[in-house]
């Protein structure tokens, strides 16, 4: 069992507040990507469970074990650093052994581990060159490669994939995912990438200022964001927002109206992804929407405009079908996909009732 | 840097370079003809600029003073002593300042730059006493003593910023693979640092090696080697002198050949 | 990362105690064998120092020497480390064979020096071959006591400048060369660019040299000795005839106050007259 709990952990480095307050737990076998702007504090997490930093309050708990005041090397983990941190004065070979041979492992087992992650990460023929002789994408394989060859019940990675081309990073993250699954390693995995994330993670925590804003599965987090922030940060593009009046428990989108859950005050904010528009039919209740520029992005239409009293707005929509005319400052008539529409209070945080 | 200097410009500044070689190198070599010129070139007049005749027989007189091989011996152990004391003190201490930050650590850095405003060497008068109270007065160890407080500072500024050139990460990735603080030390900070660390114990050595106030005032009987020959400069005959100069000066040619390329580094942030 | 409170304490207190016992502590005994005589304060020692026939040219002699030869060292020093920066192939070996004489005590150089300045040496030989003398002349005895002051200051730049270079050298190749190139286009001429932009920017190494250099100057005495014997009597020689030849623990400790002073006095003027404002630092 080797899970990890984070409880109420926060973290200053003196008057720069990194961790406000951060609650966390990533079960057994997991893998849950941590994703969040530059700066949000990721790094920070990674290495108070990795017990590099001290927390300034609460604990972190690795399977059943309180760990806060053990060193790392007791915790039972192994680390991905975002700069790598590859040994120089060690060859490819001895920087991936290094946990083994720390581990006292034998021979037979170094060579075996060595080989195994060396060939999943393909770098079997760097084996014997030094750091300085490598990339940069490189020698992140051989961070990852050191990580996975002590085959660790905890693995963090900070990263891992950032500096691989498209291609090769797309085939390591399906290597990744497989061996992880395989092994069952609780993984908690850092990125900046979204795609990442919602590829590769059973759940994905969403960090912003020092705090978990959600945690959910890919589609959780997508579908129904909890704050304006995970909305917005989440998904490309990111979800229009508009403000609304609200009349009698219902918000007014250019003559469309739709019921609001309770709690939201005389303004709401609906949050509405731009595939979750489509053209609106003629006799059908619609909103206008004022096209400014239309971009063709391979299979679909990124129109960017204004809605509801000139809100910033962008809606895709599918290149094929029937599409009105795409010229600059014409009027569209589009109507949400009701069943699809996120509610967020003044505080920025979801209403409890989504429609 | 301009784009095209004038023949006469680089050949003023070629001649410029070559008189200031010329400048360091011909008085060593003019020592090294007094020391090896062979018996006659003591009274020779006027002295020959080219070696005409090398003999090892002055330098061999010299070393068959009594006394001599004892002194260089004294010197190379007390030398040898010195070395290891400042980097047993200055290695952890530098460790120290680069890696925490801890209340008292200016403190600290004040008194070790303290040491390079005072004339260290004459701290060696009021010690006689308690030397020869504790037993260590002349003895290679007592003079080592004196040098390790002019040594252990440097190393200890040498070793810190050598520390600091190497990234912490290195270190947080042996803890998190295993390593105690103590193993990741040995195993990854020390091999990446260790060029600077023995340019900074040969210059510790060397340092010792060429120290003549102290070794003179604390020692007696067990003289170091520049001790010996302050104390029998006035009645040994000048071949004698030049021989013994010699002897002093080649092993510091060595060392500093062998730590050339460190020398900024380290004199750039050993002085700071 | 918890065991760190004691960690570092525990890392410096080997030479925190050292230097405590072995500097700090005969700093203390220094300045106390210094003020008192036969068990009472006072300036006796001092007294009896500054009545000695040789503390007046003790004196003189050692700030004759630091006053000609550390603003020499600093201008030679200055001038080879911008020549090297115009060099590009052999540099290695131009900074090895111009630092060696950092290996050199005084008392070897003094020897080197001996043998090229002694009556029958090899200066007086060249001196000879070119026609200029007839028989061997004598430079460093007391009837020529600016010969002897000149072969002490040119010994004493021979062997000491290489630490000022060293310093500068160090200093300087931290320096962008884009400030000087900057300095360039907009029309400084190559002195002007050293004078205004060089020179400013390596004011904490010049500082850290003159430091060194000064403190080093002060304790300088096998060099005197081995060139003019009882001669040149300079400050530390003649602690050290006060500690040998007479016994006179006390004298020769107002004496080594009496150089910590002058030492420190020299860091202040050094460390005021040259400090660089925050507000300008890089
Ligand atoms: N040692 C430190 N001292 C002071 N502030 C720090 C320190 N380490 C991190 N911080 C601050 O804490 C905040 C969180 O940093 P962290 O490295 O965790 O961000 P991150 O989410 O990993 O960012 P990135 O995606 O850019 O790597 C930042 O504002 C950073 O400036
Ligand atoms: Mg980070």
């Amino acid at each position: 069992m080797a899970s990890i709990t984070i409880e109420r952990v926060a973290k200053s480095f003196g008057e720069v507040q990194a961790l406000a307050e951060v609650n966390l737990t990533v079960a057994d076998g997991e893998f849950v990507a941590l994703l969040g702007p530059s700066g949000c504090g990721k790094t920070t997490l990674l290495r108070i469970i990795a017990g590099l930093e001290a927390q300034s309050r609460g604990r972190v708990l690795i399977g059943e074990r309180d760990v806060s005041d053990l060193p790392p090397r007791k915790r039972g983990l192994a680390m991905v650093f975002q700069n790598y941190a590859v040994f120089p004065h060690l060859t490819v070979f001895e920087n991936v052994a290094f946990g083994l041979r720390m581990a006292k492992a034998d021979k037979a087992r170094v060579l075996a581990q060595v080989e195994k992650a060396a060939s999943l990460l393909h770098i079997e023929g760097l084996l014997k060159r030094y750091p300085a002789q490598l990339s940069g994408g490189q020698r992140q394989r051989v961070a990852v490669a050191r990580a996975l060859a002590v085959e660790p019940a905890v693995l963090l990675m900070d990263e891992p994939l950032s500096n691989l081309d498209a291609l090769l990073r797309l085939e390591m993250r399906a290597e990744l995912k497989g061996v992880l699954a395989q092994a069952g390693t609780t993984t908690l995995y850092v990125t900046h990438d979204q795609t990442e994330a919602m590829g590769l993670a059973d759940r994905i925590a969403v960090m912003h200022g020092g705090r978990i804003e959600q945690v959910g599965t890919p589609s959780d987090i997508y579908d129904r964001p909890r704050t304006r922030f995970v909305g917005g940060f989440v998904g490309n593009p990111p979800m229009n927002f508009l403000d609304l009046p609200v009349r009698d428990g219902k918000a007014d989108l250019g003559g469309m109206t739709f019921p609001v859950p309770a709690g939201s005050g005389s303004q709401v904010l609906l949050g509405l992804r731009g595939e979750d528009i489509v053209p609106a039919s003629e006799g059908e209740p619609g909103f206008v929407f004022t096209l400014r520029v239309a971009e063709l992005l391979g299979p679909q239409f990124l129109l960017t405009g204004s809605a509801a009293g000139g809100q910033p707005m962008r809606v895709v929509l599918p290149a094929g079908g029937t599409l009105p005319p795409l010229t600059p400052g014409t009027d569209l008539r589009l109507k949400p996909d009701v069943a699809r529409l996120s509610w967020i209070g003044g505080d920025g945080i979801a209403l409890e009732q989504r429609s | 840097m301009n784009p095209r200097p004038s023949r006469f410009d680089r050949a003023l500044f070629f001649t410029g370079l070559a008189v200031l070689c010329v400048w360091t190198l011909l008085p060593i070599y003019l020592l090294a003809l007094g020391a090896l010129g062979g018996r006659d070139i003591v009274s020779q007049w006027p002295k020959p600029f080219a070696p005409f005749s090398v003999a090892l027989d002055t330098l061999r007189t010299f070393l068959a003073i009594d006394g001599v091989w004892r002194a260089t011996w004294v010197s190379v152990k007390a030398a040898a002593m010195t070395m290891v004391m400042a980097l047993a003190m200055g290695v952890p201490a530098g460790y120290a300042l680069a890696r925490f930050r801890f209340r008292g650590s200016g403190a600290y850095r004040i008194l070790i730059l303290m040491t390079r405003a005072f004339p260290v060497a004459i701290l060696a008068l009021p010690l006689t006493v308690s030397f020869i109270r504790l037993g260590v007065y002349d003895t290679p160890f007592g003079v080592a003593l004196v040098h390790a407080v002019l040594a252990t500072p440097f190393a200890t500024l040498v070793c810190a910023s050598l520390f600091m050139g190497i990234p912490r990460e290195f270190e947080e990735a042996a803890w998190v693979f295993g390593c105690s603080r103590f193993t990741g030390f040995i195993k990854v900070v020390l091999p990446l640092a260790l060029p600077g660390i023995a340019a900074a114990s040969i210059f510790a050595f060397v340092l010792s090696w060429n120290e003549v106030f102290a070794a003179s005032v604390l020692t007696v009987r067990q003289r170091p080697l520049t001790a010996f020959l302050l104390s029998v400069l006035s009645e040994s005959p000048l071949h004698l002198q030049f021989a013994g100069g010699l002897i002093l000066i080649v092993p510091s040619v060595l060392f500093i050949f062998l730590v050339r390329r460190r020398l900024f580094a380290m004199w750039g942030i050993g002085n700071r | 990362m918890r065991e760190g409170r004691l960690l570092p304490y525990l890392l410096i207190a080997p030479s925190v105690l050292f230097l405590t016992g072995l500097f700090l502590f005969p700093l203390g005994q220094t300045a106390l064998l210094a003020f008192q005589q036969g068990g009472s304060w006072g300036l006796g020692n001092f007294h009896r120092m500054a009545d000695d026939l040789n503390f007046g040219d003790a004196m003189a002699n050692t700030f004759k020497v630091v006053l000609l030869a550390v603003p020499l060292q600093l201008a030679l020093a200055l001038a080879m480390t911008m020549m090297l920066r115009q060099v590009r192939r052999g540099r290695d070996i131009l900074v090895w064979i111009w630092s060696i004489p950092l290996g050199i005590s005084d008392l070897a150089a003094g020897l080197v020096w001996l043998a090229i300045l002694t009556d029958q040496g090899w200066f007086n030989s060249a001196l000879f071959q070119l026609g200029l003398i007839s028989s061997p002349q004598a430079w460093l005895t007391y009837e020529t006591p600016l010969a002897l002051l000149a072969a002490i200051v040119i010994a004493e730049i021979w062997r000491a400048t290489a630490i000022v270079f060293v310093i500068l050298l160090a200093g300087v190749q931290l320096l962008p060369k884009e400030y000087e190139e900057a300095a360039e286009v907009f029309g400084a001429t190559a002195w002007q660019r050293f004078m205004r932009i060089t020179l400013p920017l390596l004011k904490p190494s010049i500082q850290t040299a003159l430091i060194l250099r000064t403190v080093l100057a002060f304790e300088m005495f096998a060099m005197a000795l081995a060139l003019g014997g009882r001669n040149f009597p300079v400050l530390v020689s003649e602690a050290f005839n006060w500690q040998y030849q007479s016994q006179d623990y006390g004298v020769a400790a107002a004496y080594a106050v009496l150089v910590m002073a002058i030492s420190i006095a020299a860091t202040l003027v050094y460390l005021v007259a040259l400090r660089v404002p925050a507000e300008q630092r890089a």
